[in-house]
C-alpha cells in the first residue's frame, strides 16, 4: 500500500514504514532509549531526505516517549525531580545544538558531521557499555569474585549546588544531571535523536542512579527535548512530515508497549549488553560507509544552502 | 468545517486553473491550426498529487499534415541545484568541491518516432534543447570545461537515478501516416509546478512546426492541505504536530493498559 508523503514529496510503502516504526518502538520500550539512532539511518536508507528524516523523527519520538513513560510511570519508575533538572540543561543544549547545526549547514559539511558524530558517540558509548555489561555478567557467574565498592567517589561528586533526589536515593550536584541533559539536548538538535543511548549509560555510570529508574526518567526528559526539536525544525526548516510521523508513531507506540513488557523480563546486564551490541553494530555500519568509496561520489541537492 | 470548505475551495481552484490552462491551449490551437502543420494535445492538463499518488501516465496525441518526424520534449519547472563531489580526506569521504546550476528542470523527457541522429542535425538539437546533451542547465561557477562536464553528467546521472530524467528516448508511435501518440510517465516524486510539453515537427532536418502545451502538476486534497499548513503557518504546524504526537502516545498507552 503506497502513501504519498506531502513534505518529503515521495511515495512510500505504508506497511514497510509501519514495520520499521514497530521494530524501533519495540527496542525503544525495551531499553528505554528513543530509538532515533536506528530510525534516522533506516529512513535515509529507504530514500527519505536526511533533513526530513531528522525533523520527522523528533516528532514521532514525542509519541513514542509519551507512551513509553506511561508504562514506566505506572510502575513508579520515573524520578520527576531529576528529570526536570536534566530537562533544564536539555533546553540549553538544544539551543546550542541548533546553532552548531546552522554553522555546519553553512559550510556544507552537515552530512559528514552527522555521520561522524554518530560513529563517535555510538562507537564510544557502545564499546564502554559492552565492556561494563560483560564484566557484570561475568561477575554474576563467579560469586567468589570480590564485590565492588558500593559507592565510588569521583571528582564529579565534588561539584557545588548539591541537591537531594529522594526517589533515586541520591545526593549529588544539580550540575551533573543538568550537564548530561545539555549534551542530550545537543544530540537531539544535531543528530535528530532522543539521545537515550547516551543518557541511559550516563545516568547509570555517572549518577549511579538505580537502574530501574533510568529508562523512565530518560524517556520523561526526552519527551520535552524532542517536542522542542520538532517545533524548531517545523518553524525554521519545514522538515516535519506529519504523514510520515503518523505512520512511524502508529508502529512505534504499539511496538513500545510490547518492548516495555519484554524489557521487564530481561536482567539489567543482559539488556545493557544487547543494547550495546546494537549500538556498536550501527556505529560499525556507519563507519564502514564513511570509509568505503561511495557508488557515486557526486550528490545533488535542490534545497537552498 | 471551515477547513473542509477551504480544502474544497482549493481543489476547485486547482481544477479551474487546470481547466483554464486547457482552454487556453485549445484557443491557441484553434487560432493557429490553419497555419499549423502539427497539432497535439494531452489526455490531461493537470496531474493531481493525492495521498494515494504513485505516479501517473499522460498520453500525448496529435496529427501532422504529412511527412516528417516528431519530437516531444517535456520540461519541468527550472530551479537551482547544487552538485557536490566527495573526496577522500583523512581516510573518509566528505563533500569537497561543489558547483551550482541555476536552471535545472525538475523533470526532462524526450520522445521521438526514430533515433534523433537519423533526421536532425546538431545545431537544431542545440537550439531547441532536444536531448540531455543539449539541455542548458546554467552553471554558475567558472570551471575548466572538463571539470564542468563531470559535474554536469553527475547531475544528469542523479536525476536519472531518481527517475526524473529519461534514460532513453521515449517512443512516439505513428498510427498510419499522420496520427501519432506517446505516453509520458511521471513518477511519484515528480516535482510540482508548471510543465512545458513541446511538440516539434521536423522535416528535412529543420523544425517546420512547433507547439507548446502547458501541464500543471499540483498537490490536491489532504496532502495539499498539510503542505500548505507547513509552509504558511510553520509554528502552528509544529505545535499541532507535537500535540498530535502526545495525544497518540497517550492513547496508545491507555489502550494497552487494558491488555
Amino acid at each position: 500500500m503506497q502513501v504519498y508523503l506531502p513534505i518529503a514529496e515521495m511515495s512510500v510503502n505504508a506497511l514497510l514504514v509501519l514495520g520499521m516504526g514497530g521494530l524501533v518502538g519495540f527496542l525503544s520500550g525495551m531499553f528505554g532509549v528513543g530509538g532515533g539512532f536506528l530510525m534516522t539511518p533506516l529512513l535515509i536508507f529507504i530514500g527519505v531526505p536526511p533533513a526530513i528524516a531528522v525533523g520527522t523523527q523528533a516528532n514521532q519520538l514525542v509519541a513514542a516517549s509519551v507512551s513509553g513513560v506511561l508504562a514506566h510511570w505506572r510502575r513508579g519508575n520515573v524520578d520527576v525531580k531529576l528529570g526536570v533538572v536534566m530537562l533544564l540543561g536539555g533546553m540549553v543544549g538544544t539551543v546550542v545544538g541548533v546553532w552548531i547545526f546552522s554553522i555546519l549547514q553553512r559550510i556544507g559539511q552537515i552530512d559528514a558531521a552527522i555521520t561522524l558524530s554518530y560513529v563517535f558517540f555510538l562507537g564510544t558509548i557502545g564499546t564502554m557499555m559492552m565492556v561494563e555489561a560483560s564484566r557484570a555478567l561475568i561477575r554474576r557467574r563467579a560469586p567468589t569474585a570480590k564485590r565492588g565498592k558500593l559507592h565510588r567517589h569521583m571528582w564529579l561528586h565534588g561539584l557545588p549546588l548539591k541537591m537531594r533526589f529522594q526517589r533515586s536515593k541520591l545526593y549529588i550536584s544539580a550540575l551533573l544531571p543538568a550537564g548530561i541533559g545539555a549534551v542530550g539536548g545537543m544530540l537531539v538538535a544535531i543528530m535528530g535523536i532522543g539521545g537515550g543511548f547516551m543518557l541511559v549509560p550516563a545516568m547509570i555510570y555517572l549518577l549511579n542512579m538505580p537502574t530501574g529508574l533510568v529508562a523512565g526518567t530518560s524517556l520523561f526528559q526526552i519527551i520535552f527535548t524532542t517536542a522542542m526539536a520538532t517545533l524548531l525544525q517545523a518553524a525554521t526548516n519545514q522538515t516535519v512530515d506529519v504523514m510520515l510521523a503518523l505512520l512511524l508513531l502508529i508502529g512505534g507506540v504499539v511496538g513500545a508497549q510490547f518492548g516495555t513488557k519484554a524489557g521487564g523480563r530481561l536482567r539489567g546486564e543482559q539488556a545493557r549488553l544487547l543494547l550495546a551490541s546494537l549500538v556498536v553494530a550501527v556505529a560499525l555500519k556507519l563507519a564502514f560507509d564513511l570509509v568505503m568509496e561511495p557508488n557515486d561520489v557526486f550528490t545533488i541537492s535542490t534545497r537552498m544552502s | 468545517m471551515s477547513a473542509v470548505r477551504k480544502g474544497a475551495g482549493r481543489l476547485w481552484s486547482v481544477r479551474i486553473a487546470g481547466g483554464v490552462v486547457g482552454l487556453l491551449a485549445g484557443v491557441f490551437l484553434a487560432a493557429t491550426v490553419w497555419a499549423q502543420q502539427l497539432v497535439a494535445d494531452l489526455s490531461s492538463h493537470l496531474i493531481a498529487i493525492t495521498t494515494g499518488f504513485t505516479g501517473t501516465e499522460v498520453v500525448l496525441f496529435g496529427t501532422t499534415d504529412g511527412a516528417g518526424d516528431v519530437a516531444i520534449v517535456v520540461t519541468g519547472p527550472r530551479t537551482p541545484v547544487t552538485v557536490r563531489r566527495k573526496e577522500r580526506i583523512a581516510g573518509i569521504w566528505i563533500n569537497a568541491r561543489s558547483v551550482r546550476f541555476e536552471q535545472v528542470p525538475g523533470y526532462y523527457m524526450v520522445a521521438t518516432n526514430r533515433p534523433l541522429d537519423q533526421f536532425v542535425g546538431r545545431p537544431v538539437l542545440e537550439r531547441h534543447q532536444i536531448g540531455l546533451p543539449n539541455l542548458q542547465l546554467g552553471p554558475r561557477e567558472q570551471l575548466a570545461p572538463d571539470q564542468l562536464a563531470l559535474f554536469r553528467s553527475a547531475l544528469i546521472r542523479n536525476k536519472q537515478r531518481a527517475g526524473l530524467y529519461g534514460i532513453t528516448l521515449g517512443q512516439v508511435a505513428f498510427l498510419g501516416e499522420r496520427l501519432f501518440r506517446t505516453n509520458i510517465y511521471f513518477p511519484a516524486n515528480v516535482p510540482t509546478g508548471l510543465y512545458n510539453v513541446e511538440a516539434l515537427l521536423i522535416r528535412d532536418g529543420e523544425v517546420v512546426s512547433a507547439q507548446t502545451t502547458p501541464l500543471v502538476v499540483s498537490k490536491v486534497g489532504f496532502s495539499a492541505e498539510i503542505y500548505d499548513f507547513a509552509r504558511n503557518q510553520p509554528m502552528i504546524y509544529g505545535v499541532a504536530a507535537v500535540i498530535g504526537a502526545i495525544a497518540a502516545g497517550w492513547l496508545a498507552g491507555a489502550i494497552f493498559r487494558r491488555v
